[in-house]
């Protein structure tokens, strides 16, 4: 399954990119939720996948009595994806805000930070 | 060493910036009068300073200090013989006495509690550098120098002149600090040492081959601070600062750390052909440049300026010539220079602030009008014209006696010395007399005597020139040996009095006496002449200043337009394409490709779980409408949490499935609002660079991650989680107990961060959309 | 979306949402649980019986602000930390206190108070977030 799990990653990171490529922010948007899912399964992966038991002891033992899947990626990722969410959650209002103020999703059309055509700064002190 | 009160010292070191802190409120309460009370500290800190005088004398330096870093080596350390007990009085000696003028001069101004604030600051970083012990010390209150003093030439921001010369004084500082920087890390380097005193005796630097990179760091520093040729150009700019600046930091003080700097290293870099050669011509050429300029000029303050950079080439040439005598006339002038120059430029700004104009040829006979400041100008102007019985005069002497030694090196330095000193002569008498005598002349506001906090500075300065030569017995012995001891790196005792003996020098001053009478004569007729020659020449190094400047700003605007375009897909694209190189050239270069891998058979649910997330994925990309689009996000999230599932991670694979939910909620909530279609607009020709570069990150990060779960894997921190989650932290869901007790400070943040988050998000839905739009256009049309 | 029928059950299967919350949190610290799934559990709950019935209704229902229950959250997390001042052990030490209840053996804890804190925050802001969105829904 890791292998599988390895290329599986490769193919929601390729999408994922592609998605970011566009110029349009909701699939930006989408791109960056996946991407999001993408990151936490390359993590989940790199901490190998041990067993397929849940890290969980049975109540009368004080240690797992088989091998089990490894704890600390799953806690590193859990954060993790409550974490994506809430950027994720902004970024959409951002977007949607955005979109109201300024009238349109094209990144290319949104030049309010650095507008086109810039003149040259003043040269005096 | 002698006995010392560490604690008293280093109060007097911080009681400056202690009394620039109080000074705005004290001027609030008193106003100008404030500087009575404010020229106490450095009154105080003379009389601190003065008490060190004989046990320096007696060949003892005083030394103190704290350790503040051990390890890296920072301290707070003092170190007090002739040299930097000589400065340390100046600068708090003249120092109370521009407090004291200030009050007088900027009178009535409602920012005087501010220039209080900045100058005594100023005084606290002037002292701090003279009496620095370790480098990093040195290089600290070096740069709070350059930023005061900015700070100070700044002072009127609202003229752009102020502005320009602000900024240029601390581009060219600033710059030569870092050289200077350079240059103790270079000193560090080669002697393993931290601190002035201990290399003070070593010959390690002339020793080492880095000696000449030092060097020329070392120099670049002192030139820039001192204003020598090419780098002079900042220091009559400066004059834009208020006249109390002119005096103290850009004639007695500051200017003189450079000077400071080298009289500081000549006993442990000194006496090599490199510094007796790079010195005098420098210094030399920095005389004859600036009283050639200071020729030009008509403002009394730009004259004194001119003459102060020429002084300040004149003590470079000294201290680069190596002999003793040279020395010690190097110390006598730099002393004279400090006592004549700081009263002239008060007497400059008297006159400005009584007639209303400091141009020389709408000056005369104002004398009668202001006897006292004429006093102190006459008097000034004798000691910067070197006759007897003034320290001028001592320092002329002693100047003569060490550069004309016969040898030829020798002559060509004493030829430029007497046309500089001649010079000087003729501008000296020029600022102290010519306003003062002849016919009276209408001036925009009727002169009369200034208050004494006007009067009393420049007096005191020009009296203590003649009083001190009088008393050349005493002021040798307490001051001027110690110091040419210091300077010289051996004992040296100087024994000039003002009775003039039969010799070469006398007969050199006499000429040079003469020669400054007939310059004075046909000042204006010089002036003339420089001018044209200035004119035809066009371009100097003030213009190429601007000129850099300028093409500094030019250059960071194109620099920028390239860098950044203002397109998102730009910079995305970008990011990803240093993330391809990242990934392979690493793998490439170091042979760190993963080897071939065996795909393990896996089971058909397993095969059903990548299919959907597959399909999800798929879906999303080619969706034709946004609920498609959003419902396929969804797809591909669930098949992650089942993934989870599958492979032991039941709390994953809730919180994927709460979190997919929710996510597919949120965005059906607003992108049921957006007119927009989520379908791909991009051309084919933009479509397929981007799915290369897609595919190859997606490739790269698969190849990535192959290699690293090739390699064995440290189970330590799981197996410690694992067998202790229940024994210590009373719980069996183990990722649950790291969660909130062994990482409980991560997930501490980390709901932190979520909660940012939504507060975040609470403040863009609150902000009633359309109003931001409006400021949005009205800040438009203001631009335009 | 707002069926009738949607509108009859959506508060109960809220109520019913909001009670499971609590039962995941509370068994979070031995069996698959714990404060992050279920503060998401209740957000959801909420976000639910707001698409349904509209929000002021939840804004009533929860009494508090979202945002104020996530900084209970935040504080009592925080506090959970800072009880291990008073037992002289580093921040964030986990204490326990196995106290019996009508005979069922309890044990609480300062791990116990940061897990309800999680909770809080994780449920506050989401619904915050959920609530913000429908409710310029609404207004549209």
């Amino acid at each position: 399954m890791d292998v599988a799990l390895v290329f599986t990653v490769g193919v929601f990171f390729a999408v994922s990119i592609y998605l970011m490529l566009s110029k349009h922010i909701i699939r930006i948007l989408l791109g960056v939720s996946i991407f999001s899912n993408a990151v936490n399964l390359t993590i989940f992966s790199a901490g190998r996948l041990l067993g397929e038991m849940p890290p969980i002891i049975p109540i009368d033992a004080d240690t797992p009595s088989q091998t089990t899947a490894n704890p600390l990626p799953q806690a590193l990722v859990l954060t993790a994806i409550v974490i994506a969410f809430s950027i994720f959650a902004f970024l959409l209002v951002l977007a949607f805000r955005a979109y109201q103020e300024i009238g349109t999703d094209d990144t290319d059309e949104m030049r309010v930070a650095e507008p086109k055509g810039n003149e040259l700064p003043p040269l005096g002190y | 060493m002698a006995a010392d009160g560490p604690l008293l010292t280093f109060f007097v070191l911080i009681l400056p910036f202690i009394a620039a802190g109080l000074a705005p409120l004290l001027t609030r309460w008193l106003a100008h009068n404030a500087a009575w009370v404010l020229a106490l500290a450095p009154l105080f800190i003379f009389y601190h300073f003065a008490g060190f005088l004989p046990s320096v004398a007696a060949g003892e330096p005083v030394a103190g200090g704290y350790s503040w870093i051990e390890r890296l080596n920072v301290e707070f350390s003092w170190y007090l013989d002739g040299l930097s007990l000589t400065f340390a009085l100046l600068i708090s000696g003249i120092g109370t006495l521009v407090v004291l003028y200030s009050g007088g001069y900027l009178k009535g101004n409602p920012q005087q509690g501010r220039f209080f604030s900045f100058i005594l600051m100023f005084m606290g970083a002037m002292q701090g550098l003279v009496v620095a012990d370790s480098f990093l010390m040195l290089f600290v209150f070096w740069e709070l120098t350059s930023i005061t003093s900015f700070l100070l030439i700044g002072f009127d921001h609202v003229r752009e002149a102020s502005r320009r010369a602000a900024l240029q004084a601390l581009v060219v500082t600033g710059a030569g600090g870092l050289s200077l920087l350079a240059g103790l890390l270079v000193i560090t380097s080669i002697t393993g040492e931290h601190s002035l005193s201990a290399i003070l005796d070593s010959d390690a630097l002339r020793a080492s081959p880095l000696y000449i990179a030092a060097l020329l760091l070392i120099l670049g520093g002192a030139f820039t601070k001192s204003a020598q040729f090419p780098f002079h150009f900042w220091l009559p700019n400066a004059m834009e600062a208020p006249t109390p600046v002119s005096a103290y930091l850009h004639s007695a003080t500051m200017v003189k750390a450079g000077v400071y700097l080298l009289m500081r290293l000549n006993p442990v870099m000194g006496e090599t052909v490199a510094w007796e050669t790079i010195l005098p011509i420098f210094g030399g050429t920095t005389l004859l440049v600036g009283t050639l300029l200071a020729v030009r000029q008509t403002d009394l303050k730009l004259m004194l300026a001119y003459t102060t950079v020429a002084s300040l080439g004149l003590l470079v040439m000294l201290t680069g010539f190596g002999s003793k005598v040279a020395v010690e006339a190097a110390v006598l002038y730099l002393i004279a220079h400090s006592m004549f120059k700081g009263a002239l430029f008060m007497v400059a700004g008297a006159i400005d602030h009584e007639t209303g104009t400091r141009d020389i040829t709408q000056l005369g006979g104002i004398g009668r009008a202001m006897p006292i400041t004429f006093a102190a100008a006459v008097l000034a102007a004798l000691s910067m014209g070197g006759l007897p019985p003034f320290f001028g005069f001592l320092a002329k002497e002693e100047i003569y006696a060490g550069l004309a030694t016969g040898a030829g090196w020798g002559i060509l330095l004493t030829v430029v010395a007497l046309i500089g000193n001649a010079l000087m002569f003729a501008i000296g008498f020029a600022v102290g007399l010519k306003p003062f005598t002849g016919a009276r002349v209408e001036t925009p506001k009727t002169p009369h005597e200034g208050p004494i906090l006007l009067w009393l500075g420049p007096l005191v300065l020009a009296v203590s020139g003649l009083v001190s030569a009088l008393l050349s017995e005493g002021s040798h012995h307490l001051i001027s040996s110690p110091m040419a001891s210091a300077v010289y790196g051996e004992p040296v005792s100087i024994h000039i009095s003002v009775i003039p003996h039969i010799g070469m020098p006398l007969l050199l001053s006499v000429i040079t006496v003469a020669l400054g009478i007939l310059a004075y004569m046909s000042l204006a007729r010089g002036r003339a002449a420089m001018t044209s020659t200035l004119a035809a020449i066009g371009w100097g190094p003030d213009r190429g200043f601007d000129q850099a400047i300028r093409g500094l700003i030019r250059s960071s605007y194109s620099v920028t337009g390239v860098i950044q375009s203002g397109r998102l897909d730009n910079y995305v694209t970008t990011v990803f394409t240093v993330l391809i190189a990242a990934l392979f050239v690493p793998m490439l270069v170091f042979d760190e490709l993963p080897a071939i891998p065996t795909f393990s058979p896996l089971h058909f649910y397993e095969w059903a779980v990548l299919a959907v997330a597959f399909i999800g994925l798929g879906a999303v990309v080619w969706a034709r409408d946004r609920l498609t689009a959003i419902v396929s996000l969804g797809i591909q999230g669930f098949a992650v949490a089942l993934i989870f599932m599958l492979l032991g991670a039941p709390d994953l694979s809730f919180t994927q499935f709460m979190v997919e939910t929710l996510a597919v909620v949120i965005l059906a909530l607003v992108m049921t609002r957006l007119r927009l279609s989520p379908t791909d607009h991009r051309p084919t020709r933009e479509k397929v660079p981007d799915v290369l570069i897609a595919v190859a990150c997606g490739l790269g990060l698969s190849l990535f991650l192959l290699r690293v779960i090739e390699l064995p894997f440290d189970t330590t921190l799981s197996v410690f989680f694992a067998e202790n989650s229940r024994v210590i932290a009373h719980g069996r869901n183990i990722v649950n107990v790291i969660l909130v007790d062994f990482r409980g400070l991560d997930t501490l943040g980390e709901i932190a961060v979520v909660m940012i988050a939504g507060l975040a998000i609470l403040a863009l839905v609150r902000i009633r959309p359309g109003r931001a739009q409006v400021d949005l256009k009205s800040a438009r049309e203001r631009e335009s | 979306m707002r069926t009738l029928i949607f509108r009859t059950i959506a508060p109960y299967l809220a109520s019913l949402m909001v009670l499971f919350s609590i039962f995941v949190l509370l068994r979070g610290h031995n069996e698959p649980g714990g404060g992050f799934i279920a503060g998401l559990i209740a957000a959801s709950a909420f976000a639910i019986y707001g698409i349904a019935c509209g929000v002021s209704p939840v804004r009533r229902a929860i009494y508090f602000h979202p945002m104020t229950i996530s900084g209970i959250g935040l504080l009592s997390a925080a506090s959970a930390g800072l009880m291990s001042i008073f037992a002289g052990t580093p921040f964030l030490t986990g204490l326990w206190a196995p106290i019996d209840v009508l005979g069922v053996h309890v044990d609480l804890s300062s791990v116990l108070l940061f897990d309800v804190g999680v909770y809080l925050v994780v449920l506050g802001s989401l619904t915050s977030i959920a609530l913000g969105l429908e409710e310029r829904e609404e207004r549209i």
